[in-house]
């Protein structure tokens, strides 16, 4: 791999990607319009998708991008689409106490980050990337219980929303 | 391990053929559409440029780049001229994974015939096709008319329904192959193509990837009777040419891809690799015209049904026996 010669590239790569992610972050949150929004947020998917590869997890890579960026976010397109919400004219920019919330997390994820950060966690072994038989066997025989316990949590979530959203007998 | 100039040289060749052959397939492919549609039909078909009307494809080119690149009112700007690349350039990338010929050497050299040989190749051609629904849907929500919008909402709807079979029907492929990576997977049916093993899963492949190229009789998001072109109606040029060209790279490389997966990609008898490998993908291509040639289109309700309701739990019970049989022969 080319990583291993030049760590120089590899670095520049990260803090690219690491910029487009942040600042389109940023910019998925000012935006007045859904669409965009969405848009942005796909980009900032995008470029953490290429950040976990770059940090040897290919397989977290490829679930960032088909969940997030091409299940969930499209899902939010579809619902602004047939909702017809595409009209940011209508509707004003959130006050302090809207904010408020929202900046005490960011506050406390900044300082866990500093927390961290102080403590020098040593970087992962860009030799062992973590192979996919290691994801597998990590998460049905080691946690296999609480994976099913999960998954029967989300059945019953979606045939409570089958239920909420079916039409009545006439 | 370092790279030399010379392996990075063949890297960017790779990269280079690649796109030539492909964006040139492409434009064959639409002219091979209209003389086996006009063959089908009873027609003649394009004849006039060229001999056999073979300088088809460079007259179109020369007209959709000439014309007027026009962008209707009221249409949100950036996305509409963003979109058309968002739908073609997904489907050019997911050809970086299949490898297309047994490797070779060259300079002293081992070259593998494929562009990148990753480790989550499957996954990435799963990531790159639910990443290319964004054009369409874009490109209809973008130009402020109402077939357009039409069109693209039903794009959405079909294109998520039908990667949701198409990814179960690769289930047991990786589970035969024990391995995500496509060389593995095609290294895998050296003796035996994976058809003989799958032949549901294959179905229910070549269905669902029918219906995520749009293709006739799933061509919903288009349909001329309804909704005069669907989500491309506003566009025109090359912009129009892009979402077009993109539907034919599309076809090739989803067809390369059913190649790789279920009719053992490069492998084959007497004939060199690559032979083997574009015959399985033109005879693919040919299958979409001949389909395209016979077949009335579907109602929606009809499309969605048959992939929620039959395509999926086939699928999932195909899986599902597969474990089974894995285990048992253990």
């Amino acid at each position: 791999m080319c990583e291993d010669c030049c760590p120089d590239m590899e670095q520049t790569l990260f803090y690219i990607l690491a910029a487009v992610t942040v600042v389109a972050t940023v910019f998925a949150i000012s935006e007045k319009h859904p669409v965009h929004a969405i848009v942005y947020l796909v980009t900032s998917f995008f470029a953490l998708a290429a950040l976990f590869y770059l940090l040897a997890a290919p397989l977290i890579a490829m679930f960032e991008v088909i969940i997030y960026a091409g299940a969930i976010m499209v899902l939010f397109m579809f619902v602004i689409m047939m909702l017809d919400l595409g009209h940011p004219e209508n509707s004003a920019r959130p006050g302090f106490w809207q904010w408020l919330p929202a900046l005490l997390l960011a506050g406390a994820t900044l300082v866990a980050l500093g927390i961290l950060m102080s403590n020098r966690i040593s970087i992962p072994d860009k030799a062992a990337v973590v192979s996919i038989r290691d994801v597998a066997v990590m998460l049905f025989q080691k946690y296999g219980v609480a994976i099913e316990i999960i998954s029967m949590q989300l059945l019953f979530a979606a045939v409570g929303a089958f239920y909420l959203g079916r039409r009545g007998k006439q | 391990m370092s790279y030399d100039p010379i392996d990075i040289g063949i890297m960017f060749a790779k990269i280079a053929l690649v796109f030539f052959v492909i964006l040139t397939l492409a434009a064959y492919l639409v002219f091979a559409e209209r003389k086996v549609l006009a063959w089908i039909q009873d027609r003649k078909g394009p004849n006039r440029v060229g001999p056999f009307g073979l300088l088809q494809p460079l007259a179109d080119l020369i007209k959709l780049l000439t014309k007027e690149d026009f962008r209707p009112a009221g249409s949100d700007k950036w996305l509409f001229y963003l979109a058309p690349a968002m739908a073609a350039i997904p489907a050019i990338m997911i050809f970086s994974v299949i490898p297309f010929g047994s490797p070779v050497t060259l300079f002293g050299h081992q070259v593998q015939l494929q562009v990148a040989d990753l480790n989550v190749g499957l996954l990435l051609f799963m990531a790159l096709s639910a990443i290319a629904v964004y054009g369409v849907a874009l490109g209809g929500w973008a130009s402020n008319s109402k077939y357009a919008l039409l069109g693209s909402i039903r794009g959405l709807a079909q294109l998520i329904s039908y990667e949701l079979s198409m990814g179960l029907a690769l289930v047991p492929v990786v589970m035969l192959a024990r391995s995500f990576r496509l060389s593995d997977i095609v290294n895998a049916q050296e003796g035996c193509w994976f058809i003989v093993y799958q032949p549901v899963a294959f179905v229910i492949f070549l269905i669902s990837i029918a219906a995520e190229c749009k293709r006739i009789p799933f061509d919903l998001p288009e349909a001329e009777g309804e909704l005069v072109a669907g989500f491309h109606t506003e566009y025109s040029g090359m912009r129009f040419g892009l979402f077009f060209v993109g539907e034919y790279i599309n076809i090739i490389v989803l067809g390369g891809l059913a190649a790789t997966f279920f009719l053992g990609g490069w492998h084959g008898p007497l004939l060199p690799p690559v032979v083997w490998f574009s015959l399985k993908v033109l005879a693919f291509a040919f299958l979409f015209i001949w389909i395209r040639g016979t077949l009335p289109r579907l109602r929606y309700d009809q499309l969605m049904h048959f992939c929620w309701k039959v395509l999926t739990p086939l699928a999932l019970i195909n899986v599902l026996v597969t474990a089974w049989w894995m285990v048992l022969r253990g």
